[in-house]
């Protein structure tokens, strides 16, 4: 049963490890005669583009590999970024309390109020799209989320018995932290983590599709969806391939959140 | 606190975050690059007339006298014209939103019946194979971006085997069974990121509840397992049930957008999307203005849905 239990996570880690060797290995790794023959546009499935090809007849696995490049190091950057920022915060608001913490959380509120996708596309068509312009509105958007959670987590360990034990020993703020607060912080945090990252992807490539992400010469999954949405009126797969290979990353990390989420006993949420 | 005040309070604030929107929006519209009277007119033109279009468009007024007159418009049902068109934004705004509404409501009636259902059945057959497959169904569908079902759909449903047509288009004179029909992709795809939503949020806070010493109580009184779950269970759950679903109705607006852009739905989303390559101000204005007004809205009924539930929450600390 605990086979049965662990195997959608280990099929998800073993996806993810594989996707993260080809996309770091590039568009080098496939064979030259695939990555620059260019064909006719949209060919099928075939021996020597093993995916087809785009909408310029270029190999679709070949641009795969390298949009997954800039996709994947964007959404890691974003969820990193946005945790570094929620953490800090966080943490801040819980430990000072007071003034501190009342303003942190009435500007989060407000930012959460805000619909995020008019917010985004309000931003790109002002700056332009950009990839800083979009990283630091996804970090904007996402980080509220983490400040929440981590204030949250912080305000209800620090209650804890253990660390008023820890402090009546007379231990330092940072050594309480380190040794009481995080430990019992760890899994939750993952789980986030790894739900920002989902987030970032979707809503990067959302935006993207929109033609309002990654802009174009620049190969990224949500713009190579949009840029061979046409092969389907001619009943042709071209814009499924990048669309499923986002649709399976985001659900292979979902899956590993969710499977820490219930080793550790918590209920997780999705995304949003 | 009342709950009238509560609700009052909360109300205040929602009005205050709609009024940071629409100043939020104005601002934006008006810092996007280029000049509106230079787009419609194109290239070889005189100085002059750019000149005198941006009077006639109103541009050399300062932003916050356009912004009240556009307010004190809007509040009068007129949205401007479209800069693009020349056309008022106002009837074919009006159009859209009805299509847009009809298609969230389609998705909605569609949707959270099921979640609902599916959620709690998960949660009675907790870990079991059932539940299994329900959970992994649902982590599924609320991973994949909405133009992955979509495209998914498309070839399959409507190219492969024609049961559906391949664009959504609708017209104001098209039946009720014929628009139920072309809408059917497209509420579907939304339906599957809602309901999945719904579904595991139900399934969670079931479960939580029926961890809890009265439902073993009722168990041992010998309650009948369908009165357990319907009388002392659900009962407990309504409010944050009822809570998520407003949040997923507006996390709806994200998906709306792409769903109307993938089936080309003559909606507000696509508009909108459109008019912001366009620069169409007008326009981007009264569709980012309603998704606006509509997020705050639903987050504000998620909130009283919670405190109405929970007397508690009545009292923060």
């Amino acid at each position: 049963m605990t086979a049965l239990r662990n195997l959608p996570m280990l099929v998800s880690a073993i996806l993810l490890a594989l996707v993260a060797i080809a996309v770091l290995a590039g568009p080098d790794a496939v064979p030259a005669a695939m990555r620059d023959g260019i064909g006719d546009p949209w060919e099928g499935f075939g021996p020597l583009h093993l995916l087809g090809t785009d909408q310029l007849g270029r190999d679709l696995l070949a641009r795969l590999l390298e949009g997954g490049r800039i996709t994947l190091a964007l959404a890691t950057m974003v969820a990193v970024l946005c945790f570094a920022v929620g953490l800090g915060l966080g943490l801040l608001a819980a430990i000072l309390g007071g003034a501190v913490d009342t303003l942190l959380s009435r500007l989060v509120d407000v930012t959460m109020a805000l619909p995020p996708l008019i917010l985004a596309i309000l931003v790109v068509a002002m700056l332009g799209s950009s990839i800083p312009v979009l990283v630091i509105v996804l970090v904007v958007l996402e980080s509220p989320r983490v400040f929440r959670l981590v204030r949250a987590l912080a305000m209800e360990i620090m209650t804890e018995d253990f660390v008023t034990a820890a402090r009546l020993r007379g231990e330092g703020l940072l050594w309480i932290l380190a040794r009481e607060v995080a430990p019992n912080a760890v899994v939750p945090l993952v789980a986030e983590l790894a739900l920002r990252f989902v987030f970032a992807l979707l809503f990067l490539s959302s935006l993207s599709f929109l033609g309002l992400g990654v802009p174009p010469p620049q190969a990224d999954w949500g713009g190579m969806v949009r840029e061979n949405a046409p092969a389907l009126g001619f009943g042709l797969p071209a814009p499924i391939v990048p669309a499923a290979v986002i649709a399976l990353v985001a659900l292979s990390v979902n899956q590993i959140a969710d499977w820490l989420v219930t080793a550790s006993g918590r209920r997780g949420m999705g995304r949003g | 606190m009342t709950l009238p005040g509560m609700i009052a309070r909360r109300s205040m604030e929602a009005v205050a975050t709609l009024a940071i929107i629409a100043a939020l929006l104005f601002g934006g519209v008006e810092l996007i690059p280029g000049d509106p009277a230079r787009t419609i007119l194109g290239q070889n033109v005189t100085e002059e007339a750019v000149a005198n279009l941006r009077i006639a468009l109103r541009l050399d007024q300062p932003v916050y006298q356009r912004f009240f007159d556009w307010a004190a418009g809007a509040a009068h049902g007129d949205l401007g014209k479209s800069l693009l068109s020349g056309r008022p934004v106002g009837p074919d705004f009006a159009w859209r939103a009805k299509n847009t509404l009809f298609l969230a409501g389609y998705a909605a009636l569609l949707s959270l019946p099921l979640a609902i259902a599916l959620g709690l059945i998960a949660a009675l057959y907790r870990d079991r194979l059932m539940d299994r497959t329900i959970s992994l169904f649902s982590l599924a569908t609320i991973s994949f971006p909405e133009f992955f079902v979509g495209y998914v759909l498309l070839s399959v449903l409507a190219m492969d085997l024609g049961w559906f047509p391949v664009l959504s288009t609708v017209d104001p004179d098209m039946g009720f069974w014929e628009r139920l029909h072309r809408c059917f992709l497209p509420a579907v795809t939304l339906s599957c990121l809602v309901g999945a939503y719904v579904l595991r949020i139900t399934r969670a806070t079931i479960t939580s509840v029926l961890e809890r010493p009265y439902i073993e109580m009722a168990e041992l009184k010998g309650v009948s397992r369908l009165s357990l779950v319907f009388r002392h269970a659900l009962i407990n759950a309504i409010g944050p049930i009822a809570n998520v679903v407003a949040l997923a109705l507006a996390y709806m607006i994200v998906g709306i957008v792409v769903t109307e852009v993938v089936f080309t739905y003559p909606g507000l989303g696509q508009w909108m999307v459109d008019s912001v390559a366009k620069h169409d101000m007008n326009v981007i204005l009264a569709c980012g203005l309603s998704f606006g007004a509509t997020y705050v809205v639903l987050n504000l009924l998620a909130d009283v849905a919670a405190v109405v539930a929970n007397p508690r929450m009545r009292h923060p600390r």
